[in-house]
C-alpha cells in the first residue's frame, strides 16, 4: 500500500476551490458546540387536601401550592442554583413588604443581633464552675442506694424520694462553661419537645426556670454570655406561643365562610374570641409568676402576642416593664433586662412614635447609674475577686445595643443633651464609652476634641482610659474628624497613647488609631507612629503576646495606605514585620501584605524589589510537604503576582537577571516557575519585536540566554503537563528567534517527557491528543537537524507512541491519523505557513524525490500500524469508527489508483459489523460523489460506484 | 358501645351575666344508635361554706360544714324517652340565668372556705340495664360592670389615692431589730376595679441594710357565720415580687399586680359569709428581718 502524492489535489487555502464559501454545506439540526441542556418541567402537585382546594379562592391556592413545594422536598424539581435564586427572591419579597412600613426599617443600620451574639459569646467566658438549678435536666439515672440495712433507713429513703418528687425534683448541677452551654441547648430542645408534645405548662416552666437563671450573677464574667444563651430560649418560647396563637386565630374573611389564617398585619378585631381567651390566659399566668426577674423576662418574650388582644397593649406594657425594671436591685441584671426589652421591642412595634420606650430605657439606666458604684456591688466584686474596670466592661454589650437602638430613633440634638448629663454625673466613663460606641460615628468625630477633653479629664475607676481612647479611635476610623483638627487630635492622642506603660493598653489603643493615621496623614507621620510602636513592643519581647493586634495593625495599614511603594521604602515598616518571630504568623502577615498590594503599578526600584523579595521568600519558605493544596495554590498566585509586578522596562538584561534571582528564590512552587518561563519567553519575543526580526550579535546572545533559561528551568517543574506545554512553547519561541539548536533540544526534551509520562492528568485523552496535534503542527515548520535522519522528530514521536503501553487504541488511532495529515502537508511543495527567517523543510529539500519517497514510506508504515490497530481492536464500534476515519483519510489524501482496493475494503469493514453510523456513511458517500463531480476525478467516481450501503 | 357526652358553650370565655341566656350545644356521639329514657339539663349554682378546722375540731369541721346555699336550680327536659341515631347528635339549648326567689347571684369564686360555683349538668336516663350518663360543665357568672351586690361597701371614701410612709418609727412593733430605713409609697386607690391591676409605687428613700426583696401579697379574708359565732380566715392568694435585691434608692419602683381571675371576686358581704381582700406590702431585709404593711382593699367590677 502506497500513497501517491502527485495525485493529491488537496491543498491549503491557496486553492481557489476551497474557499469557505464553496465548502459543501449541510443542514443540521443542532450546533455541535452548543452545550447540552436538559430541561425539566417542574411537575406541580396539588396539596393533599383537595377538599379545601375546591372552595378556597385562587390566590390562596397558589399560596397553598407554594407552601407545599416549600415543605415537601420531594416536590423540588429545581436544580440547586435556581433554587438558590428562587430562595433569594422569596426572601426579597418580605423585604419589599416591610418597606411599606417604612418605620420598622429604621433599625436596619444597627449591627445585626447574630453578629453581636457571636462576639459576646467569644468575649465573655469563664473558667469557673457554674451552677444550674432545674428540674428538667436528668443527669443520667439516679443511683439508688441499695444497701439498706434497717427498716428505718428504708422509710427515710422513701420519704426522701417523696420529698424530691414534690419539689419537682429540682437539682443543682455544678458545671464547667462548655457543659453549661450544652445544658442550656438541651433545655432549649427540651422546651421545643415539650411544646410539640402539648405539654405547654412544662414548656412555660422551662422558660421560667431559664429566666430565673438570669436573676443571679454568680459568675460575673460569664453573665453576658449567659444572657445571650438564655434569651435564645426565651425567643424560641415567645415564637412558639405566638405561632400557636396565630394558627389558632383563624378568621373569616368578609364574604367567605372558610376560616383563613391571619394575615401578616392582622388587627386584634380579626382575632377570634377563643384565641383571645387563650392569649389572655397566658398573660394571667405569667402575671402570677412570683419572682420579679423571671416574670419580666417571660413577659418580654411574649410581648409580640399582645397583638392578639389590643393594638396599644404592646406599647403600654413596654412602658410598664421599663418602669418595673427599677425594682431589680442588681444593676447588671437590670441593664441586661433592658437590653432584652429593647431587642424584642424594636422587632414588635410598627410605628415610630412608639419607640419612645427606647429613650425611656436609656434614661432609666442613667437615673439609676450611681447604683453601679454602690456598696452592694463593691461587696460582690470583692467576693468574686474582680476589678471594677473589668466589671464595668460587662455592661458594654447591653448598653451599646440600647444606645444604638436609641440612636436610630432620635436626631442629632439628643447627643448634646446626653453629653451634658454625662458631664454632670460622677464616674461618667461608662456613659461616655457607651455614647461613643452607640452614636453615629459622624456625630462623634465632629465633636472629637470635646470627647477627647472629656476622656482626658475622666479619671474614675470605671472604664479605663485606654478603653475610652480605643472606642474614640474606632469612631474616628469610620468617619474622619474635621480636617483642621486632625493634626491636634493626633498629637494629643498619640502623646497619651505613648504614655501608656503597659503594652496591653498601648497596643489596643494603637491598633484602633492606626487607621486614622494611615488615612489622614502622610507616610512621614505613619513612619513615626510605626517607629513608636516598635519602640514600645520591643522591651521584654512584649510583641510576642500581641501578635494578633500587630497583625491587625499591619492589615489596616496595607488595606488603607494609598501608595504601596512608599510603604515598602518606609524606614519602620519592614522592621515592624520583623517583629513577628513566630514563623506561621509571619508568613500569614507577609501573605496579607502581598495580597493587598493592588493596583497595577510596576516597579524597578531595587529597594522595593528587595523588600518584595524579602516578603516573598518568607512566604515561599513556608511551603513544605504538608502544605495544603489550596494554600500552595494561593502562595503560588501571590508570588506570580509579584513576579509580574517587577518590570525593568527596556533593561531586558536586568529583567532576566531578576528572573534568575526569582528562580533561585522560588524553586519550590511550580506555578511560579511556569510563570517565570512564560515571562522569559515573553521577554525573548519582545526582544525580537524590538529588533524587528533581525537580531544583532548582542540580542542574539540574549535570546539564546533566554532559551537556555527556559530549557534549564522547565525540568524543575513537577507537573508533567506544564513541563510538556512549556517545552513546546519554549521551542516555538526559540524557533521564532532563530535559535534552531535550542528549539530542537526543547522539542526533543518534550518527547522524552512524553515517553515517561506518569501523571494521570497528562495521560488524559483531552490533553494528550490536543497536545500531540499542537506538537505536530509545529513540526511542519521545524527544519530537520542535519546531524540526524530525515524527519527525525516526527519519527521519534511516532516511536514514542508505538512503544507506549498505556495509551488506548482509539487515541493511538487518532494520533496516527493526525500524523498522516502532517505527512501529507510535509509532502507539499510549499508549506502553508512559515516562520520568518527560518527555512523549513520545503526550502531545505525542495520536494526532492528522495524526501518524498521517505514521506511515502513513513505514511505506509503509519497506515500499516493503523490497520494492525483495527485488527487488534476486533469487531466493535471503535473498529468501525477507526476504519471509517482511515477511509476518509485515504480518499482525501491518497492516490486511489493504489489504495482504492484498500478503501473499498475499509468501507465494507465499516458496514460489516453493524456498528457503523449509517447516516454518516450515506452522507460521506454523497460528499465523495459531489467532490468527484466537482473535480471530475474518475477514480473517485469509480470508488463511489463501488461503495455499497 | 361508647357514648360520648359533651356540653359546649357558645362563649369561649364561659362568662355570663344575670338575666342572660346560657346557650350552647349538647354533643352526643356514639358508634351505634341507642335507647334512652329522657335527657334533662340542669343549671345549678350554689355557695359552699366550709368551716376551718382551726376554729373547731376536725370532726366538727367535717360534720358542721354549713349547708350549701343554693342560688340557682333549674331543670328542663331536653327530650323525652326515645332513640338516638348513631354518629354525632348535636342538641342546641338555651337556659336563662336567673336566681331562685329571694336569692341574689354572686360572682363565681373559688376560695378555701367559700366556694361559689355554677354549672350545667346534662343527664341521660337509660333503661334498667345500662348506666345513666352524666356530664357537668362549669360556667362563670360575673356582675355586669357597675353592679354591686353589696351596697353597704364604703366605695366612695376609698377612691382617693393613699400615700404612706414607713420607717422604724411607724412600726406597731416598735423599732425592735429593724434597720434604719424610710420607704415612701403611693397607691392609686384601694377600691380597685377587679379587671384592672392594682397600681402605685414605692420609693426607698434610705436604708441602712440592703433590701433582699419587696413583695406584694394578695390575701383573701373569708368569714363564715355558723352556730358557734363566726370564723374568720385569711389565706394568701398570690405573692408578687416587685423589688429584687438591693434596689436603687430614690427611684420609684412600680406597684403593679393583676388580680387572678378565679381566686378573686368583687368584695362580698352577706349575712352568712363574707369575702374580703387585703394587700400586704412586705419588705425583707438582708438579715431576714421582715416588715409588713397591710392595706385592706375593696374590689368592685366596673
Amino acid at each position: 500500500m502506497e500513497l501517491n502524492q502527485s495525485n493529491f489535489e488537496w491543498t491549503f487555502s491557496n486553492s481557489p476551490n476551497f474557499k469557505p464559501s464553496s465548502l459543501p454545506r449541510m443542514p443540521v439540526s443542532d450546533h455541535p458546540l452548543k452545550s447540552i441542556i436538559t430541561e425539566r418541567i417542574p411537575t406541580k402537585v396539588f396539596g393533599s387536601a383537595p377538599g379545601t382546594a375546591v372552595t378556597t379562592p385562587v390566590s390562596l391556592l397558589s399560596n397553598l401550592n407554594q407552601e407545599n413545594e416549600d415543605s415537601d422536598p420531594l416536590l423540588h424539581e429545581l436544580d440547586p442554583l435556581s433554587k438558590m435564586a428562587a430562595e433569594a427572591e422569596s426572601q426579597e419579597t418580605p423585604a419589599i413588604k416591610s418597606i411599606k412600613e417604612a418605620d420598622s426599617n429604621i433599625f436596619h443600620q444597627m449591627e445585626p443581633w447574630i453578629s453581636r451574639r457571636a462576639s459576646i459569646l467569644n468575649k465573655y467566658t469563664t473558667s469557673e464552675r457554674l451552677s444550674i438549678v432545674t428540674s428538667f435536666l436528668v443527669e443520667g439515672e439516679k443511683v439508688m442506694v441499695k444497701a439498706q440495712s434497717t427498716a428505718i433507713d428504708k422509710v427515710q429513703h422513701r420519704l426522701k424520694q417523696l420529698d424530691s418528687f414534690e419539689e419537682g425534683s429540682q437539682h443543682r448541677l455544678d458545671l464547667s462553661q462548655s457543659e453549661y452551654i450544652t445544658k442550656i441547648e438541651q433545655l432549649n430542645k427540651e422546651l421545643v419537645v415539650a411544646w410539640n408534645t402539648d405539654q405547654r405548662v412544662k414548656a412555660l416552666k422551662i422558660a421560667i426556670q431559664c429566666a430565673k437563671l438570669l436573676g443571679d450573677s454568680e459568675v460575673l464574667s460569664f453573665y453576658p454570655s449567659k444572657f445571650v444563651l438564655i434569651t435564645d430560649i426565651l425567643d424560641t418560647f415567645g415564637k412558639l406561643v405566638y405561632e400557636r396563637l396565630r394558627a389558632k386565630a383563624t378568621y373569616l374573611k368578609p364574604g367567605s365562610k372558610t376560616p383563613v389564617p391571619l394575615p401578616e398585619d392582622f388587627t386584634p378585631d380579626m382575632v377570634s374570641d377563643s384565641a383571645k381567651e387563650t392569649c389572655l390566659n397566658w398573660f394571667y399566668k405569667i402575671a402570677s409568676i412570683r419572682e420579679l426577674v423571671p416574670r419580666i423576662y417571660v413577659e418580654i418574650a411574649l410581648l409580640n402576642s399582645y397583638k392578639f388582644i389590643a393594638i396599644d397593649e404592646c406599647s403600654e406594657s413596654l412602658q410598664r416593664v421599663t418602669d418595673m425594671i427599677h425594682g431589680i436591685g442588681n444593676p447588671l441584671v437590670a441593664v441586661y433586662v433592658r437590653c432584652y426589652l429593647c431587642k424584642v421591642g424594636i422587632t414588635v412595634l410598627r410605628q415610630k412614635p412608639e419607640f419612645g420606650f427606647l429613650i425611656a430605657n436609656f434614661a432609666a439606666f442613667l437615673e439609676s447609674y450611681q447604683h453601679i458604684f454602690s456598696r452592694g456591688i463593691k461587696g460582690e466584686l470583692e467576693k468574686q475577686n474582680m476589678e471594677l474596670p473589668a466589671y464595668i466592661t460587662l455592661y458594654t454589650p447591653a448598653l451599646d445595643f440600647i444606645l444604638e437602638a436609641v440612636n436610630c430613633v432620635v436626631n442629632e440634638s439628643y447627643l448634646p443633651n446626653l453629653l451634658n448629663i454625662c458631664k454632670k454625673k460622677k464616674n461618667s466613663s461608662l456613659i461616655l464609652n457607651t455614647i461613643m460606641s452607640g452614636f453615629k460615628p459622624a456625630y462623634i468625630s465632629d465633636r472629637c476634641m470635646e470627647f477627647l477633653n472629656m476622656i482626658l479629664e475622666s479619671s474614675d475607676g470605671g472604664v479605663p482610659m485606654y478603653h475610652l481612647l480605643r472606642t474614640l479611635g474606632l469612631c474616628i476610623t469610620v468617619c474622619s474628624p474635621p480636617p483642621d483638627q486632625r493634626r491636634d487630635i493626633l498629637a494629643i492622642v498619640w502623646r497619651q497613647i505613648s504614655s501608656f506603660s503597659h503594652p496591653d493598653e498601648y497596643i489596643t489603643c494603637a491598633e484602633a488609631w492606626i487607621r486614622f493615621v494611615v488615612e489622614c496623614f502622610t507616610s512621614r507621620e505613619l513612619n513615626f507612629v510605626l517607629g513608636d510602636i516598635i519602640e514600645h513592643m520591643l522591651p521584654n519581647r512584649s510583641f510576642e503576646k500581641h501578635y494578633s493586634e500587630l497583625k491587625l495593625i499591619i492589615s489596616k495599614i496595607v488595606n488603607h495606605f494609598q501608595d504601596f511603594e512608599l510603604l515598602l521604602i518606609m524606614d519602620n515598616f519592614l522592621p515592624l514585620v520583623d517583629l513577628f518571630h513566630e514563623e506561621s504568623i509571619k508568613v500569614e502577615v507577609c501573605k496579607n501584605i502581598l495580597i493587598s498590594c493592588r493596583g497595577d503599578f510596576k516597579t524597578n526600584d531595587p529597594v522595593i524589589t528587595n523588600a518584595l523579595m524579602f516578603l516573598c521568600s518568607t512566604v515561599h519558605d513556608s511551603v513544605n510537604a504538608l502544605t495544603p493544596e489550596d494554600e500552595y495554590k494561593q502562595i503560588g498566585e501571590i508570588l506570580c503576582g509579584v513576579v509580574r509586578r517587577v518590570d525593568y522596562g527596556r533593561d531586558f538584561e536586568g529583567q532576566l537577571a531578576f528572573f534568575v534571582e526569582a528562580r533561585a528564590a522560588f524553586s519550590n512552587v511550580d506555578i511560579v516557575l511556569a510563570e517565570l518561563v512564560q515571562q522569559v519567553n515573553t521577554l525573548s519575543v519582545s526582544t525580537r519585536q524590538i529588533m524587528k526580526g533581525t537580531h544583532n550579535r548582542k540580542t542574539a546572545d540574549f535570546v539564546r540566554a533566554c532559551a537556555a533559561y527556559c530549557f534549564i528551568t522547565v525540568p524543575s517543574i513537577l507537573s508533567e503537563k506544564t513541563r510538556l506545554e512549556l517545552y513546546l512553547l519554549s521551542g516555538q519561541v526559540a524557533l521564532f528567534n532563530q535559535c534552531l539548536g535550542q528549539a530542537d533540544a526543547c522539542f526533543r526534551a518534550a518527547l522524552i517527557v512524553l515517553s515517561n509520562l506518569s501523571e494521570a492528568s497528562a495521560k488524559s485523552d483531552a490533553f494528550l491528543i490536543q497536545y500531540v496535534k499542537k506538537y505536530l503542527s509545529t513540526l511542519v515548520v521545524v527544519p530537520d537537524n542535519p546531524d540526524r535522519r530525515v524527519l527525525d522528530l516526527l519519527k521519534s514521536l511516532v516511536s514514542v507512541f508505538t512503544e507506549c503501553s498505556w495509551i488506548k487504541p482509539e487515541y493511538l488511532g487518532i494520533i496516527y491519523l493526525s500524523v498522516i495529515d502532517v505527512l501529507t502537508v510535509l509532502a507539499q511543495e510549499e508549506y502553508p505557513y512559515h516562520i520568518d527567517k527560518v527555512e523549513s523543510n520545503d526550502a531545505l529539500y525542495g520536494s526532492d524525490p528522495k524526501f518524498i519517497e521517505e514521506i511515502n514510506k513513513a505514511c505506509s508504515v503509519i497506515v500499516k500500524q493503523i490497520l494492525m490497530l483495527i485488527e487488534d481492536v476486533g469487531p466493535c464500534r471503535k473498529q468501525s469508527q477507526l476504519a471509517s476515519e482511515l477511509f476518509v483519510k485515504i480518499t482525501t489524501r491518497g492516490d486511489l489508483s493504489r489504495t482504492g482496493i484498500l478503501a473499498i475494503k475499509l468501507w465494507k469493514l465499516c458496514l460489516q459489523n453493524g456498528y457503523a453510523d449509517r447516516n454518516f456513511m450515506v452522507k460521506m458517500k454523497m460528499s465523495i460523489q459531489r467532490r468527484s463531480e466537482l473535480k471530475e476525478n474518475k477514480k473517485l467516481q469509480q470508488l463511489v460506484d463501488n461503495l455499497v450501503i | 358501645m361508647a357514648i360520648n357526652l359533651e356540653i359546649h358553650l357558645k362563649r369561649a370565655d364561659k362568662i355570663y351575666y344575670e338575666g342572660e341566656n346560657v346557650s350552647g350545644i349538647i354533643a352526643l356521639s356514639s358508634n351505634s344508635d341507642f335507647k334512652h329514657e329522657g335527657i334533662t339539663l340542669t343549671m345549678e349554682g350554689s355557695v359552699n361554706l366550709q368551716i376551718s378546722s382551726k376554729n373547731v375540731g376536725i370532726i366538727e369541721a367535717f360534720y358542721n360544714s354549713v349547708k350549701p346555699i343554693q342560688l340557682v336550680g333549674l331543670t328542663c327536659e331536653v327530650c323525652g324517652p326515645g332513640r338516638l341515631p348513631s354518629g354525632l347528635t348535636e342538641i342546641p339549648f338555651e337556659i336563662p340565668l336567673k336566681s331562685k326567689p329571694n336569692r341574689t347571684l354572686y360572682e363565681t369564686y373559688h376560695g378555701v372556705y367559700v366556694n361559689i360555683g355554677y354549672s350545667l349538668r346534662c343527664d341521660i336516663k337509660r333503661s334498667f340495664l345500662s348506666k345513666d350518663l352524666q356530664k357537668t360543665h362549669q360556667f362563670l357568672v360575673q356582675y355586669r360592670p357597675g353592679y354591686n351586690a353589696t351596697p353597704e361597701l364604703p366605695i366612695k371614701e376609698k377612691r382617693t389615692p393613699i400615700n404612706f410612709e414607713l420607717s422604724p418609727a411607724t412600726l406597731t412593733s416598735g423599732r425592735s431589730g429593724a434597720p434604719d430605713f424610710l420607704l415612701r409609697g403611693h397607691i392609686e386607690t384601694v377600691c380597685c376595679n377587679i379587671t384592672k391591676p392594682l397600681k402605685g409605687k414605692v420609693i426607698l428613700a434610705k436604708c441602712a441594710l440592703p433590701v433582699r426583696s419587696i413583695e406584694l401579697q394578695l390575701v383573701r379574708v373569708e368569714t363564715c357565720g355558723c352556730a358557734e359565732g363566726y370564723a374568720r380566715e385569711a389565706t394568701e392568694i398570690q405573692n408578687i415580687q416587685i423589688g429584687d435585691g438591693d434596689v436603687p434608692h430614690n427611684i420609684p419602683i412600680p406597684i403593679y399586680m393583676v388580680f387572678p381571675r378565679l381566686f378573686t371576686c368583687p368584695t362580698l358581704l352577706t349575712t352568712n359569709f363574707k369575702i374580703e381582700f387585703e394587700v400586704n406590702l412586705v419588705i425583707v431585709f438582708q438579715d431576714d428581718h421582715l416588715i409588713t404593711n397591710n392595706f385592706p382593699i375593696v374590689l368592685v367590677r366596673e
